[in-house]
């Protein structure tokens, strides 16, 4: 006969007999390869999100914006084969628009002016499978006719499809739909219309702009980039170019911005790693008695050690290949849930998880259940059949007992003491058990703490600047316009140098203000670049006029300032200049310096320019030709917003002004990260609950006949089962007072390292999120994991019949 | 009068799936305080009927009265406080915990049943004392011998002073000496009024302690001898070989529902 038959039969009735068991490995390498697939697949999938979708676009690696007056159309083509140039695009005419929401949906803020974009004029997304810049479109489609427009949505309030934008910088103010949205890699552009919508638009009173796009022959480094610009503008008129944008600025801002998140995903993916080997291990290698005892005797009817092992690991691996395979298949379809949702954040092409992931971890947990079978089956082989059958089946008693004797003495019902007592009789299998509930409540504990870190983060974030309503203006605050000011990216709105008004005028606004019913407060600032000791470059220095600690940004160290001469910084700014709260700086113009005296460290999270604000008055030393860019407005409670916009704007209409509503804006990425989060620490407790589930099930199976003689002598079934949960809730609380601090701590590292990745500092409030109340509920979510996980088992115990356990022997 | 019986048991079978009939329409009704030898071939029977009374499993067909309450209707828990409150059941395979000491094993019953710790402790001190086995009190189950564990089991039997005894072969581990002091202990026990029903291959046993012998054969009665087969003299609950045990340290131990006291 075939010595393979009855093996088989051997395994598959292995299998069918130890059902529980089997159902629970297969359950949890499913739950743990899910996991480690999303996980692994997360950081695999977001490391690069912007050279994916950069390349998938054939992004332009520089994007050069002409004067049309200066330049021809014909010279504009013929710089596509200057020597750097790869491949060019263009001319595509281009204007800077302050687009207000006029209509559309309901829900959308209507009244509500948008920042300034730069809006091309554009046939189509992309003009061929190798063309420059296809823009992805997220939703909708592209802008045929001249009623229409397509948005980029990002930094934009939510939901603008179908909204009507009128553009009141144009001649007749036109009205356009939002007929799509869409997104450039390399940011060539925020809003798209037809090309003959924006030449006929555009009029004398908007500078006409001719937009080309590059890439170049060598595009690795910045001095590539601006040899192929100097290469592309040599020979033009002055003045000719009025803005390049470069990718790798774009690019930057991209990484510092995913890169926040990276020691969180990595965190949890350890974490969940780690958890899926220590359950999946302690679960196959669970049942070690019985395995001893089942091995010695297939080897007392003549298998080999080799085929009784082989028998072992083989009934294991089944429900485990069944578990794997599902896990693989579930870890993907999450990923792809969490990825669609992360699509916008992640610059429109949604990341997948990679193939090798896939691979590695059913390979890597299809591997780990077969050394942690093999193992107690070899460990038997070592034995004679006698001895592992003796072995296996009498468990080892006499350990803890002085735990008993103590327990005894407790004045607590005698089920609830021989519960707590149990647990040190069988120390090892206690000890997977609170392994088990230790990861779990560390792993809530750290989401819920970066949960609620994230959250505060972003709700201290939501407005890009200060009050509920910000005018932007161009109004001289000192004598003189200054020339070569910030030089306006593509995203702002040129500042021709006639457009910067009197000096009588800012005050003229701040009176409007001031009238304007409503009105609760309000500071100005403006902006200037200054030099400081220390770092190369100009540093982008704010200042503010009136009270603006209302608006103040989240503190790290120190206070806002407070009067003249004193200044407050970014982490940036002091780690470049090496300066410290209470020192004092020296910042430089044109060979005029004024001191000033550090008295905060402000976090700033999203901008990676070099940062410093104070008061108006301390930097009149310096020539700055200071204009106000906006008057920052916080309004009475109860106050109508959009009324008071549009009031408020009537009553600017003389001066140079945009009145529009600081909305709060929901971040995407702080939606995603909550999704992320909700999700892994779901599947990390599910994993801990199963894993207590296993042990507990092993436990019973064990005890079965001990219950049988506590319910002869008169315990109730109620009594068994506290008798049981007592057991793993004691357990469970002691190892989730451990875990708990454990997720504390882990947050207290990887929020820190968020911000160094952001290179900020963080404010204490944004750590010390856990309160003693948390604290304590975290712990009893640990009892909670423990106690649920054990309630089947627990009810299986207390449900059996008396007989039928004492017959289990 | 007559006093409702202690036990009545009504034509019960007892089918486990796939196997023949363990009970095989059984009917047996017991007097209060009578005490009933259970004898019988290995497999006939014995064990299954005890755990019917004790309500730890339930009859297949047919109905068990033990004390005017039909224990095979009894859900688990009251099943249990049933237990608690009125019978001690000695196992044939002692039944005793690992994890606890001996003296938590006796301790256990009167525990469950909220007995004043005091009391109870009073109470094993004494049980384990009469028993022989007071030295181990501290020990585990682990480290006795067959028939120490044996008096250990019969001491957590009596613990609750209960109605009715139910012991399986509480003999069958214990040299003549120790089987002797059992025996005084259990005619103690019936001599205070408890009801007593002993499975037993131990003639001697049978024909002290029992006043009635009913015989069992492939899960029915097959003889029912009201009167010991070897005593015919004895037919009331005198059981014992004289009234010393009974009337000397054994009535102080079993003190029944009316101790006797020192
Ligand atoms: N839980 C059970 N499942 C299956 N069969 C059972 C179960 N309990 C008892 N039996 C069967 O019922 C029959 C009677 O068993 P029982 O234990 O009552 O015998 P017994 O008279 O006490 O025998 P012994 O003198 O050997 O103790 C036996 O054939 C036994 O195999
Ligand atoms: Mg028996």
């Amino acid at each position: 006969m075939n010595p393979a038959g009855p093996l088989a039969r051997v395994v598959l009735a292995g299998v069918g007999r130890r059902r529980a068991q089997a159902s629970v490995v297969a359950l949890t390498t499913l739950l743990a390869v899910t996991a480690s697939v999303l996980a692994l697949g997360l950081i695999a999938g977001s490391r690069a999100p912007f050279d994916r979708a950069f390349a998938a676009q054939h992004g332009a690696h520089l994007t050069v914006q002409f004067d049309a007056t200066k330049v021809t159309a014909a010279r504009l083509a013929a710089t596509g084969s200057a020597a750097p140039v790869a491949q060019a695009a263009g001319p595509f005419p281009v204007a800077e628009l302050r687009p207000r929401i006029v209509g559309g949906p309901p829900g959308l803020p209507v009244g509500l002016g948008l920042p300034s974009l730069t809006v091309v004029g554009r046939n189509q997304p992309d003009s061929g499978p190798d063309s420059i810049d296809q823009v992805a479109v997220i939703e909708g489609r592209w802008a045929t006719n001249r009623g229409e427009i397509v948005l980029d949505p990002d930094s934009l309030p939510p939901s603008l499809l179908g909204a009507r934008l009128q553009l009141p910088d144009l001649p007749g103010a036109p009205v356009l739909t939002v007929v799509g949205l869409a997104h450039s890699a390399g940011g060539s552009a925020r809003a798209w219309v037809a090309p003959d919508a924006l030449a006929a638009f555009v009029s004398r009173d908007v500078p006409a702009g001719l937009q080309m796009l590059y890439r170049l022959t060598a595009a690795g480094t910045e001095n590539a980039i601006d040899s192929g610009r100097a290469a592309i503008s040599a020979g033009m008129p002055a003045g000719a170019v009025t803005g390049t944008r470069s990718y790798l600025d774009v690019r930057a801002g991209a990484l510092v911005r995913t890169a926040v998140f990276t020691p969180f995903v990595a965190a949890f993916g350890v974490l969940g790693l780690a958890m899926s080997v220590l359950i999946v291990g302690t679960v196959v290698a669970g049942g070690v008695g019985a395995t001893i005892w089942r091995t010695g005797v297939l080897r007392s009817l003549g298998l080999t050690p080799a085929q009784a092992a082989g028998a072992h690991v083989a009934q294991v691996l089944v429900p485990a290949t069944g578990g794997v395979g599902l896990g693989i298949l579930c870890g993907n379809l999450l990923a792809m849930v969490v990825f669609d949702g992360s699509a916008a954040a992640y610059g429109a092409v949604a990341p997948s998880v990679p193939l090798w992931v896939d691979a590695a971890v059913g390979a890597g947990a299809l591997a780990l259940v077969a050394v942690a079978a093999l193992l107690p089956a070899l460990h038997a082989g070592r034995r004679s059949p006698v001895d592992a059958m003796r072995l296996g089946r009498v468990p080892r008693p006499g350990r803890g007992r002085w735990a008993g004797r103590l327990a005894a003495r407790l004045p607590l019902p005698r089920p609830l003491s021989l519960g707590l007592a149990h647990p040190f009789a069988r120390p090892a299998r206690s000890g997977v058990l609170a392994v088990a509930v230790g990861f779990g409540a560390l792993g809530v504990s750290f989401a819920v703490g970066l949960a609620t870190t994230l959250d505060s983060i972003a709700a201290d974030n939501s407005r890009d600047e200060a009050g509920e309503v910000v005018v932007s203006t161009h109004v001289r605050v000192a004598h003189g316009p200054k020339s070569g000011a910030a030089a306006p990216g593509p995203a702002q709105a040129p500042v021709a140098a006639g457009e910067v008004a009197d000096a009588g005028d800012a005050a003229d606004v701040a009176k409007v203000i001031a009238a304007q019913p409503g009105t609760a407060r309000f500071f100005t600032s403006a902006h200037a670049e200054v030099y400081a000791l220390g770092i190369v470059g100009p540093v982008t220095v704010t200042a503010h006029t009136g009270d603006s600690s209302w608006g103040a940004r989240p503190m790290i160290s120190g206070d806002w300032f407070r009067g003249p001469g004193e200044a407050v910084a970014d982490t940036r700014f002091l780690d470049e200049t090496g300066a410290g709260i209470g020192d004092t700086v020296t910042v430089t113009d044109h060979g005029v310096s004024v001191a000033l005296r550090i008295v905060g460290e402000v976090f700033d999270l999203d901008d990676d320019t070099v940062d410093l604000a104070t008061d108006e008055t301390s930097l009149r030393g310096l020539d700055l030709g200071l204009a106000v860019d906006s008057f920052n407005i916080d309004l009475r409670p109860g106050t109508d917003l959009v009324r008071y916009v549009d009031t408020l704007q009537d009553a600017l209409a003389s001066h140079p002004a945009v009145v529009r509503a600081n909305l709060e804006e929901g971040s995407e990425v702080i939606a995603v990260m909550d999704a992320l989060i909700a999700s892994l620490t779901l599947l990390l407790v599910v994993v801990a609950g199963l894993g207590v589930l296993n042990t507990v099930v092993l436990d019973t199976r064990e005890r079965v006949h001990d219950l049988g003689v506590v319910k002869a002598v008169g315990m109730t079934p109620r009594q068994v089962l506290a008798m049981v949960l007592t057991s793993a809730g004691g357990i469970g609380v002691c190892a989730a007072a451990m875990g708990v601090p454990a997720g504390v701590a882990l947050h207290h590292r990887v929020v820190p390292l968020m911000g160094t990745a952001a290179r900020t500092g963080m404010p204490r409030a944004y750590i010390d999120v856990y309160g003693p109340v948390a604290a304590a509920l975290l712990v009893l979510g640990g009892l909670l994991i423990a106690v649920l996980g054990a309630l089947v088992p627990a009810g299986w115990a207390a449900g059996t019949r008396a007989t039928t356990a004492l017959r289990a022997e | 009068m007559p006093a409702p019986p202690a036990i009545a048991i009504h034509d019960i079978t007892k089918r486990y799936d796939g196997a023949a009939s363990a009970l095989a329409g059984l009917s047996l009704t017991v007097a209060p305080g009578e005490s009933l030898a259970i004898v019988g071939p290995s497999g006939s029977g014995k064990s299954t009927l005890l755990n019917m009374v004790a309500g730890l499993d339930r009859p297949s067909t047919g109905s068990v009265t033990v004390d005017g309450v039909r224990v095979d209707r009894l859900n688990e828990t009251a099943a249990a406080k049933f237990r608690r409150a009125r019978i001690g059941m000695i196992f044939q395979f002692f039944n005793l915990l690992d994890d606890l000491t001996v003296l938590d094993n006796v301790l256990l019953p009167a525990q469950l049943a909220g007995t004043p710790s005091a009391r109870a402790r009073a109470r094993a001190d004494e049980l384990l004392g009469y028993l022989g086995v007071a030295r181990h009190g501290g020990a585990y189950p682990g480290r006795l011998s067959g028939g120490e564990r044996q008096r250990v089991a019969v001491a957590r039997a009596l613990m609750n002073r209960p109605a009715l005894l139910l012991a399986d072969e509480p003999t069958g581990a214990l040299d003549s000496v120790a089987a002797a002091q059992v025996r005084d202990l259990l005619a103690a026990v019936n001599a205070d009024g408890q009801t007593l029903l002993l499975v037993t291959h131990d003639a001697a046993l049978a024909a002290s302690c029992a006043s009635r012998t009913v015989e069992l054969a492939d899960g029915t009665v097959a003889r029912d001898t009201h009167g010991s087969v070897a005593r015919d003299a004895e037919t009331t609950a005198a059981c014992g070989t004289d009234g010393s045990a009974v009337g000397g340290t054994g009535g102080t131990v079993t003190g029944g529902p009316a101790p006797v006291s020192r």
